[in-house]
């Protein structure tokens, strides 16, 4: 299968100018050089690739929403990777810090950011070394600072660590940050295309998708658009982890069956498929899926959307038959209320109740009316805060309710779960 | 590396990582220095930080100490208490639950006699429950300091806390 962001992980010292610069690194960005930035905008988006972050918004579209006039500009890489389950970008950046830099001074050129920040969460502190001695080696070959490659383009590039907010995975409350705030997102309109990083038009994107760039130019956006399927092009990484025999981040073409994801790359589930009880595809805020759907579900946008939850972040969560669900909602529900940043009532009061409701069915205290209270305590999130957070704290809720409903019911009927 | 003071003012290697830390950002855009600054403030003062440290990086950025003190309570890395020496945070969210992150608590909260929150008396560990650090596939995990330590069983826990020196 096509390898695009994990193509040089295997290589020894992968990490360094030297292996990435002997395996074709930085070709492209001369290539990109000599190309205008709407021609580089125009391949990303004849690629289709779209935002692996979580959104899943078309990269090339975002890239061309940057208004042609003289505001400095910035180009932001989204490292904060906290979405539970999620942890494909560390392997970009302590891997293959390069292909990063190198997608990176590409986009830059092309929207004519002159000044890129990479925010990566502060717990990623040796991965923020190896990035930072990255980004050292770069300037020291000329690939960073006022004239890359002699060409005299400027684009200076600096690594900038988070503390632990989840919230700051959330593009504005990123930028927030960045501008040494409180991460609190901001209301949009305006958005950063617009109105960014101190106040001028940024383009936000995650690890993957900026990796990804370095190949769509080297070989065409049209070549991209084949891998995939439709409205699903090109690779994406998978972090798979939790009751499967070989948990991992495998790089492979959307449109993959999750059956085959499962069983040919992450070595099975635990005591085989039929154990299976439900995947989380796509990093905790997206619903569960139940076995019956697993078995034929394919892995792309689409098709994970009409199953009835998000293809997200693309971390595979998987759950055998040992697990207890109103169990691991009531943890991820504890989650949300650590994580709300505060600002919007329904979020902040909402993922309170939510926690306490689910922390109160799982140790056998529920009582009838609880399920439809847990709905309407959703009902009064979704929608009605200023960033995603409050969506992701109300929607595992309801998927699990609309999935696994009798377990909810029996929880509240016998005090006690119904997995052994 | 100098020996780690525990009051401000930085000593003479972190004041020239100051300013390699304020060249990264706009020269008008300072603030952008907090974050780096409380990190690097934490690190030479002892592994927390006083509201004394806090101030001295509201001086260094030139903004008042409440913008200071509003970030450095936002964020769960800023301790605003002192530490252990060893820091050990343990993730119990969903993929590490899945893999039994209960057992490597258990057998943490036994051998270091302390709950999630608590810290030794001899100033030697403090042990907090943490939510998902980003290492899912290699579940269970946990960090001590700036260091994960990954693929864990209740046996490995146990040698990595026995051989810290």
């Amino acid at each position: 299968m096509t390898k695009i962001v994990f193509k040089n992980i295997h290589r020894e010292n992968s990490h360094t100018l030297a292996v990435y610069r002997a395996n074709g690194g930085y070709q492209t960005l001369e290539k990109a050089l000599s190309m205008p930035g709407d021609d580089i905008i125009d391949e990303v988006k004849r690629s289709g690739i779209r935002g692996r972050g979580g959104a899943g918004f078309p990269a090339g579209l975002k890239w061309s929403f940057i208004p042609k006039d003289d505001r400095a500009k910035y180009l932001v890489c989204n490292a904060d990777e906290g979405e539970p389950g999620t942890c494909k970008d560390r392997d970009i950046i302590r891997y293959d810090p390069h292909l990063l830099i190198e997608g990176m001074i590409i986009a830059g050129h092309a929207v004519k950011a002159e000044r890129g920040y990479i925010y990566i969460r502060g717990e990623f502190v040796r991965e923020a070394e190896v990035l930072q001695a990255a980004v050292e080696e770069a300037y020291a070959a000329g690939l960073l600072g006022g004239s890359v490659m002699g060409r005299g383009v400027r684009f200076d590039l600096a690594v900038h660590r988070g503390a632990g907010a989840y919230v700051c995975g959330e593009e504005t409350g990123l930028l927030e940050s960045l501008e040494g705030k409180k991460g609190q997102p901001r209301l949009k309109p305006p958005f950063p295309a617009n109105i960014g990083l101190y106040g001028g038009p940024t383009v936000v994107n995650n690890v993957e998708t900026l990796a990804s760039v370095p190949d769509i130019i080297a070989n065409g956006g049209a070549w991209y658009a084949k891998l995939g399927v439709e409205k699903s092009s090109g690779t994406k990484l998978f972090s798979v982890s939790g009751h499967v025999n070989k948990p991992g981040n495998f790089e492979v073409e959307l449109g993959i069956p999750l059956k085959v994801l499962l069983e040919e790359y992450a070595g099975g589930v635990r005591g085989g498929w039929e154990r299976l009880k439900g995947v989380i595809p796509g990093g905790s805020s997206s619903p569960i899926l139940p076995k019956a759907v697993c078995d034929t579900v394919t892995m792309d946008y689409d098709a994970i959307g009409r199953a009835g939850s998000m293809l997200g972040s693309g971390a595979v969560i998987v759950i055998d038959q040992s697990v207890c669900i109103v169990r691991a909602i009531a943890r991820l529900s504890r989650f949300y209320r650590h994580e709300s940043c505060g600002q919007c009532s329904p979020c902040r009061e909402g993922t309170g109740w939510l926690s306490q409701m689910m922390t109160r069915m799982e140790q056998g205290k529920g009582v009838p009316g609880d399920i439809e209270l847990l709905q309407s305590v959703a009902d009064n999130i979704q929608g009605k805060t200023i960033c995603a957070l409050g969506d992701a704290a109300a929607l595992p809720v309801v998927g699990a309710i609309r999935a696994f409903r009798e377990e909810f019911e029996y929880h509240i009927t016998h005090g006690r779960c119904m997995v052994a | 590396m100098n020996a780690s003071q525990s009051s401000p003012p930085f000593s003479e290697a972190a004041l020239q990582q100051v300013e390699r830390i304020f060249q990264r950002y706009p020269a008008d855009r300072r603030q952008s220095a907090v974050m780096p600054l409380l990190h690097l403030a934490q690190k030479e003062f002892g592994g927390w930080l006083s509201q004394e440290s806090m101030d001295y990086v509201a001086a260094l950025v030139g903004i008042a100490p409440i913008r200071v003190y509003e970030v450095a309570t936002f964020y769960t890395m800023y301790n605003l208490k002192p530490v252990g020496k060893y820091h050990v945070q343990v993730c119990t969210n969903i993929s590490c639950w899945l893999c039994d992150s209960d057992a490597i608590a258990k057998t943490l909260q036994n051998k270091l006699r302390l709950s999630f929150g608590e810290s030794s008396g001899d100033g030697r560990f403090t042990l907090t429950e943490v939510e998902c650090l980003g290492a899912c596939v290699n579940a269970p995990m946990l960090q001590i300091n700036d260091d994960y330590y990954e693929n864990l069983t209740p046996e490995s826990v146990a040698k990595i806390i026995d051989q810290l020196p």
